[in-house]
């Protein structure tokens, strides 16, 4: 920012303080002593968290944004109640000032660190949201950022279904039961399946750092691993209406035991509901067909191989 | 009222800026004369004859079933009633005439008094205080809903109001704000001060402009009486399928935007085509002030953008009564296609809403710094290329919608791009503040209160470009609290701004700086004092639009309402400065009050009827603050053997122009 000193030769005299000079060393010690501070101890504050591999690296972006636009605003504050403090005409009276129309080097040199920091910005904002895969975001039917496989954990297939006003779960790899409860096994990478029966709501699972909107007819997929064991809230991100605000629920990462005596529960439970529900599909149209909620469409067979398991196209084969 | 806002000499009986009429003309009862009641009894005659034909041609298939009403009716009857109260007004008398070759009626020659307000006028100073009045109105009616519904928040989970009630509440105030508040700078300022600064008599189109103008009470009226049938569920957004889905109020959103859509149109058409052609001898493209500079790259976009909303607008309505299907899924439509035609327009719209303030901002800066605009052709382009970039970005709307996914860096790199041209507008400040000779008024005030709002919104801006940072941000009132900064606290400060400076421009009379120093203080803390909460009830996770929230987001949503509460009371102190300026204290104020270089300040008050007795010869800039030995920034040539230009106004062209 050494840069904003536009020399005027025909008015500068000795008189005039290095008015530059002094602010940017008030800058330079404001920034100092507050980027530092913004990072360290606000940053670990700043949502949506850690409790997943997503949410943390939500969350070192936002920590890495925050500490860029710290000097960036300390700069135009400290100018602008420099120019403010210094630069004011006597009161009462008119009198003009330097007629300065401009200075290369500063509006260049504007232009170019403003450019550069704009770069800077989309290629990290670019490598982050490719690791870790997609950073939780809503990535459409066709992913192209995917988890990196380990084939000791087979992520696990969890359909959301939202509907006006509430979501329901389909968990894919146990069977296609649908229940209103979401548990999420730790360290196991989870690939959410979201899609709606009617309007465009949002899927947002706060703590996660997961955000996919559902769109009717469409599967949008989004991945996360957990990494920590907790309650995690679910919302709608998208206005679906008047009940709109109602719609949330609690989520809950547990352990790989407690998960899997969950699961059995609720396979038990649901069971019975199992020959109602349409066979496990990317997403369902109401009203069309056979089902408890209309019949599944089959994937476009000119799209890449669907994501979904094989083994749950047929409800009864669990 | 004391108030003489005569735009002539009472007893000039000559010419309008549209030709001459005859003076015996005056002798006809004012009250006969199509106005504005005339145009209410045609909008209700207009509606009636609407919704019976509606409901004669479409009777059996109503989409609501049991109800005596349906879409068709409803449409046609907005519609039909439009045009009733425009042609109540008079507007539809001349095409008529020209249409079936008649002599066209003569226009309504400028009247003493106040009664000219309630007309269908072609002056464009008229035109632009009537826009003022209008947008002042629907700002006030925008931000009590906003009032309303914040009160329902004052709670997470008991009930002030019903949730089918808050969420109309929330549409009429976003579609309000951000679709009838559009014009709130193109619309009194541009109109009324562009023929003023670049030395025209008069504007290229005025009847498009005045068309423009009777187009918004329309667009309101429509939208307002939605809340009569149950409003519209989808906010200002109107996403499709529940746009689709939703009962008749959704029909007056339709309407009412469309009209909306035509009124930017025609206005920004206007606007264009005055600023290009319309400019005095001397008045070069590098001289052009900054504030027309502005309202050009305002109306490119959108004479550019707007299209885009009206096609949309008209398949939604054809989805909803003529059960076509452009975005229904099951039949072939999207909902994704109402999302890229809503976006398309709907992200340049809010440069729509940046770039007049912005032009207020660099306009008003140097006066009060005593200085030339810095930078001035960086900050042009800059004010370009915002509008440029404007086209590319509105994917960023679509990061978490699924689509597209692998475009999403390259969305990310156009929106951050766009912080490029936005930061010259600092640049010039910056430059144009150093070592300056500032003089603290209240406009001066409200600019500097632009400068800070619109940085933390511009800042909070580059985060929620960001995928990552948005997969939390987005939908969330974070990104409510961010366009609030750039809009309310850039664009209604830039308006604020923009009244008290050209309040003695348009009526003679000077707002009060104390009570105005009241104004912006008030303003500016309970602004910041709103809206700073709202950033962090979105990073704590709370959506928008919901009635329900978080039990530990309480606090900061009751602080939030309170000062908006407080925000709600100093623009209450704007309207007291207004009424303690106008009607109490009612004293002229000299020509130029704030000893401006501006061209629209060499004008005596009451500004004559053709604002330049002859068309001025630009000679300077009009920022040439401070240099030395400068020439005058206009001279009036003399009458006879010195080229002044194209005779803008002859009256004898007048037919030809309008035809
Ligand atoms: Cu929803």
């Amino acid at each position: 920012m050494s840069g904003s000193t536009p020399p005027s030769p025909t008015h500068a005299t000795a008189a005039q303080p290095r008015h530059a000079l002094r602010i940017f060393l008030v800058w330079l010690v404001l920034s100092a002593i507050a980027t530092p501070l913004v990072y360290l101890v606000l940053g670990p504050h700043l949502p949506p968290g850690g409790m997943s591999d997503s949410a943390a690296s939500q969350q070192f972006d936002m920590k890495v944004l925050t500490a860029i636009a710290t000097p960036v605003v300390l700069f135009i504050w400290t100018y602008f109640g420099y120019a403010l403090i210094f630069f004011r005409s006597q009161r009462g009276v008119i009198e003009d000032g330097p007629p300065i129309r401009g200075n290369r080097v500063f509006q260049a040199g504007w232009l170019g660190i403003t450019t550069a920091l704009v770069l800077f910005l989309f290629g990290f904002g670019t490598y982050e949201l490719i690791h870790p895969a997609g950073a939780g975001a809503g990535e459409g039917p066709n992913p192209i950022w995917s988890p990196v496989s380990s084939s000791s954990t087979k992520p696990l297939e969890v359909q959301v279904i939202a509907q006006q006003w509430q979501f329901t779960y389909r968990y894919l790899n146990a069977g296609g039961f649908e229940t209103t409860q979401l548990y999420l096994p730790v360290d196991r990478p989870v690939v959410f399946h979201v899609t709606s029966l009617d309007v465009i709501h949002g899927f947002w699972a706060y703590q996660l750092g997961v955000k996919a909107d559902a769109n009717p007819g469409v599967d949008n997929v989004a991945f996360t691993t957990p990494t920590q064991l907790g309650r995690f809230e679910v919302r709608c991100s998208e206005l679906c209406g008047i009940w709109h605000g109602a719609m949330y629920n609690n989520g809950y990462v547990v352990s790989a035991g407690a998960f899997s005596q969950w699961l059995t529960k609720e396979q038990q439970r649901h069971a019975p509901d199992l020959p109602l529900l349409p066979p496990a599909a990317p997403y369902y149209n109401p009203g069309a067909g056979g089902g408890f909620y209309g019949s599944g469409q089959e994937p476009n067979a000119t799209a890449t191989p669907s994501p979904f398991p094989s083994s749950v196209t047929s409800p009864a084969g669990s | 009222m004391a108030l003489d806002i005569t735009s002539s000499p009472a007893g000039d009986g000559g010419t309008l800026a549209t030709g001459g009429v005859p003076a015996a003309r005056r002798t006809r009862n004012d009250w006969l004369r199509p106005n504005v009641l005339w145009g209410l009894v045609g909008a209700v005659i207009g509606y009636a004859i609407g919704h019976w034909a509606g409901n004669a041609i479409a009777h059996n298939w109503q989409q609501v079933q049991g109800s005596d009403q349906n879409n068709v009716s409803l449409v046609l009857g907005y519609l039909v009633g439009s045009v009733g109260f425009l042609a109540g007004l008079g507007i539809v008398n001349y095409p008529l005439a020209k249409l079936v070759g008649r002599q066209p009626p003569a226009p309504e020659e400028a009247q003493p008094g106040l009664g000219k307000f309630f007309r269908y006028t072609l002056d464009h100073k008229v035109v632009g205080a009537q826009y003022l009045v209008a947008m002042i109105l629907y700002f006030m009616v925008g931000g009590l809903f906003a009032l309303l519904f914040r009160t329902e928040l004052l709670s997470p989970t008991s009930h002030v109001i019903t949730p089918d009630a808050y969420i109309e509440l929330v549409g009429m105030h976003g579609t309000m704000m951000m679709m009838m508040m559009t014009s709130a700078i193109i619309g009194p300022f541009g109109n009324y001060l562009v023929p003023l600064m670049i030395g025209s008599k008069r504007v290229a189109f005025p009847r498009l402009e005045a068309l423009s103008l009777w187009l918004t009470p329309a667009a309101f009226v429509v939208l307002l009486s939605g809340l009569l049938i149950g409003g519209f569920p989808t906010g200002w957004t109107g996403y499709a399928p529940l746009a689709v889905q939703a009962t008749q109020g959704m029909d007056s959103y339709l309407v009412s935007f469309g009209l909306m859509a035509l009124s930017l149109l025609f206005g920004a058409v206007n606007m264009a085509a005055t600023i290009i052609s319309h400019r005095a001898p001397g008045m070069t493209f590098g001289r052009l002030p900054i504030f027309v500079w502005a309202m050009l790259s305002t109306a490119s976009i959108m004479v550019l953008a707007v299209p885009v909303l009206f096609a949309g607008l008209y398949l939604m309505l054809m989805d909803r009564t003529w059960q076509t299907a452009f975005f229904t899924w099951q039949h072939g439509g999207s909902p994704y296609l109402w999302e890229n035609l809503f976006w398309f327009f709907g992200h340049p719209e809010v440069y729509l809403l940046a770039l007049p303030s912005f032009g207020i901002l660099a306009e008003l800066l140097p006066v009060f710094a005593r200085k030339p605009a810095f930078g001035y052709r960086t900050v042009v382009a800059g004010l370009i290329g915002v509008g440029v970039l404007s086209f590319f970005v509105w994917q960023h709307h679509l990061f978490m919608s699924g689509m597209n996914p692998d475009m999403r860096p390259v969305v990310m790199l156009t929106t951050e791009l766009i912080s490029v041209p936005t930061g010259i507008v600092y640049l010039g400040a910056i430059g144009t503040l150093w070592r300056a000779k500032i003089r603290i008024t209240v406009p001066m005030l409200f600019c500097l209160g632009l400068l800070f709002n619109f940085l933390l919104g511009g800042i909070t801006g580059v985060f929620i470009s960001d995928v990552p940072a948005d997969t939390t941000l987005h939908g969330s009132f974070f990104v409510l609290a961010h366009f609030h900064y750039t809009i309310m606290g850039g664009y209604m400060f830039g308006f604020f701004a923009g009244v008290y400076y050209w309040f003695p421009r348009f009526t003679g009379l000077q707002l009060s700086e104390k009570i105005g120093t009241w104004h912006f203080w008030t303003m500016i803390v309970f602004f910041n004092s709103t809206f700073l909460p709202l950033f962090a009830v979105g990073l704590l996770g709370q959506p928008r639009r919901v009635f329900e929230y978080q039990h530990r987001l309480q606090g900061l949503n009751d602080w939030a309402t309170i000062s908006a509460y407080l925000l709600g009371v100093s623009l209450l102190i704007f309207l007291w400065n207004i009424v303690w300026t106008t009607a109490i204290k009612n004293r002229p104020s000299s020509m130029n009050p704030w000893h401006s270089l501006g061209l629209e300040w060499t004008i005596p008050y009451p500004t004559p009827l053709e604002n330049f007795d002859r068309v001025p010869v630009v000679l300077s800039s009009p920022y040439d603050y401070g240099v030395p030995d400068r020439p005058p920034v206009a001279v009036v040539p003399e009458p006879v053997g010195v080229g002044c230009g194209p005779a803008l106004s002859d009256p004898v062209r007048e037919e030809d122009q309008h035809g």
